[in-house]
């Protein structure tokens, strides 16, 4: 027979966020401390799925005007037009580098709202206590947090066209607004990705096989 | 020391990791999240590359990227002047933004990296600064997005490329280099290795650690 699995939390075991130092809580209350590094130590960190929640809908609603307000204005003698996200893939397509229109798209639209959806899945699933797909499960969160980095490349983008088309009066190219909620959307799902405790999708596994005995 | 079992950072699963081969890697046997590694001189292969990272970061950050010349006259930037002139715009969170994930978090991993590596070289047991500076390390690393940059900048290159003729400068080709060494790094730092030779502030006089006893959770369970 092979052994039953167990986790460190069922032992009264801890492992410390920072050195992953592995130690024994006492069954006292208050709060402990790593003996290695000195930070503090817990089983599960307190309101992780309330504290993802908000930043996933924080990110939400910042998305919307990420997406219908202008990030960019491109200034020529003659005119003056501004560009959300969007457009500029669109620009970008139409001079004819489908590639690089792709991956604009893929990083500042699918991305953003693929780890919304992603996390909210996560949460709602962990909430529900499901056990189901859990190792697939583990491999999304960590598909997540490999790839929301990459949804920063519109920042850069813009900052570099900013930083560079500047002849004024011939041409320029200023920042607008949407690009300072576009940014918000990066940093809220990196914060929400962050916050996110991938063990609670296995604690739920574990509770019911204590219940089953 | 194979006796004392491991938690599963992803999981919490508990369980042993055997003692591995060179080159070898330990994934947790229930969700296959990266337990362990052994990879013979890897901090000294780390410490060499960040130390030439760190001479092309300079490099990359003193001279300009790309320059665009239209009608007889030239602008370019530098990577901050990137972040600078979001700042300027009166865009000073994004500004900001740019300005830490393409040179605050890539020059403080590395530096943190090369301190904390010399320092546990020197001293044995390393201080417990190293620790804490581990921990920052981990936190920079995140935020360090050159490569996101780099691929930035090609999206930028070619969205300006019909309007003016562009230069592409000597920032550039460092910055390149730089996005390869800073990987290599990366890859090779153990902060595992480090973290076994730090020394500890023993903080915790109200718990009791494991790592002496072993556990017979396997038996207790059966």
């Amino acid at each position: 027979m092979t052994p039953r699995e167990l986790m460190a939390m069922q032992s009264g075991l801890a492992l410390c966020r920072h050195c992953e130092l592995l130690s024994r809580l006492p069954a006292t209350h208050g709060k402990n401390y790593c003996p290695r590094c000195g930070h503090e130590i817990s089983f599960r960190r307190n309101n992780v799925i309330q504290r993802t929640w908000a930043l996933i809908i924080a990110a939400a609603i910042c998305y919307i005007p990420a997406n219908i307000l202008p990030v960019m204005t491109s200034i020529t003698l003659t005119s003056a037009e501004e560009d959300t996200i969007i457009d500029g893939v669109i620009l970008l397509y139409l001079t004819g580098s489908w590639p690089l229109a792709l991956i604009v798209l893929i990083a500042s639209v699918v991305i953003p709202m693929a780890k919304l959806f992603a996390l909210a899945y996560l949460l709602i699933t962990v909430q529900r206590r499901s056990i189901k797909s859990n190792r697939e499960r583990a491999k999304l969160y960590r598909l997540v947090e490999l790839i929301g980095r990459w949804s920063m490349l519109d920042v850069f983008v813009i900052s570099f066209v900013v930083a560079l088309v500047q002849m004024k009066p011939l041409m320029a190219a200023e920042p607008k607004s949407g690009i300072v909620f576009f940014a918000a959307v990066v940093v809220l799902t990196i914060f929400a990705a962050q916050s996110f405790d991938p063990r609670l999708i296995w604690d739920s596994a574990d509770s019911m096989e204590n219940r089953n005995e | 020391m194979p006796e004392s079992p491991v938690a599963c950072p992803d999981c919490d699963l508990l369980q042993h990791i055997p003692v591995l081969p060179p080159q070898g890697k330990a994934l947790c046997c229930r969700c296959g999240k990266l337990l362990a590694t052994n990879k013979p001189g890897a901090n000294e292969r780390a410490l060499a590359l960040a130390i030439g990272a760190a001479i092309v970061f300079v490099v990359a950050n003193a001279f300009p990227l790309m320059g665009l010349s239209a009608a007889g006259r030239e602008v370019d930037t530098t990577i901050i002047g990137g972040a600078w002139t979001m700042w300027q715009e009166g865009h000073q969170f994004t500004g900001a933004l740019v300005g830490l994930c393409a040179v605050v978090a890539p020059a403080g991993y590395i530096g943190i990296v090369i301190v904390v590596l010399i320092a546990a070289r020197r001293h044995r047991p390393a201080p417990s600064w190293v620790g804490e500076l581990l921990h920052w390390a981990e936190l920079a690393q995140g935020w360090a997005m050159a490569e996101v940059m780099m691929l930035g900048i090609l999206v930028a290159l070619i969205k300006i490329a019909d309007l003016a003729t562009v230069i592409i400068g000597v920032g550039m080709f460092a910055t390149g280099a730089f996005i390869a060494l800073f990987a290599a790094m990366a890859i090779n730092f153990d902060p595992d290795e480090i973290w076994t030779q730090v020394q500890w502030t023993g903080g915790g006089a109200r718990m009791t650690v494991n790592s002496t006893q072993t556990i017979d959770y396997q038996e207790a369970k059966k």
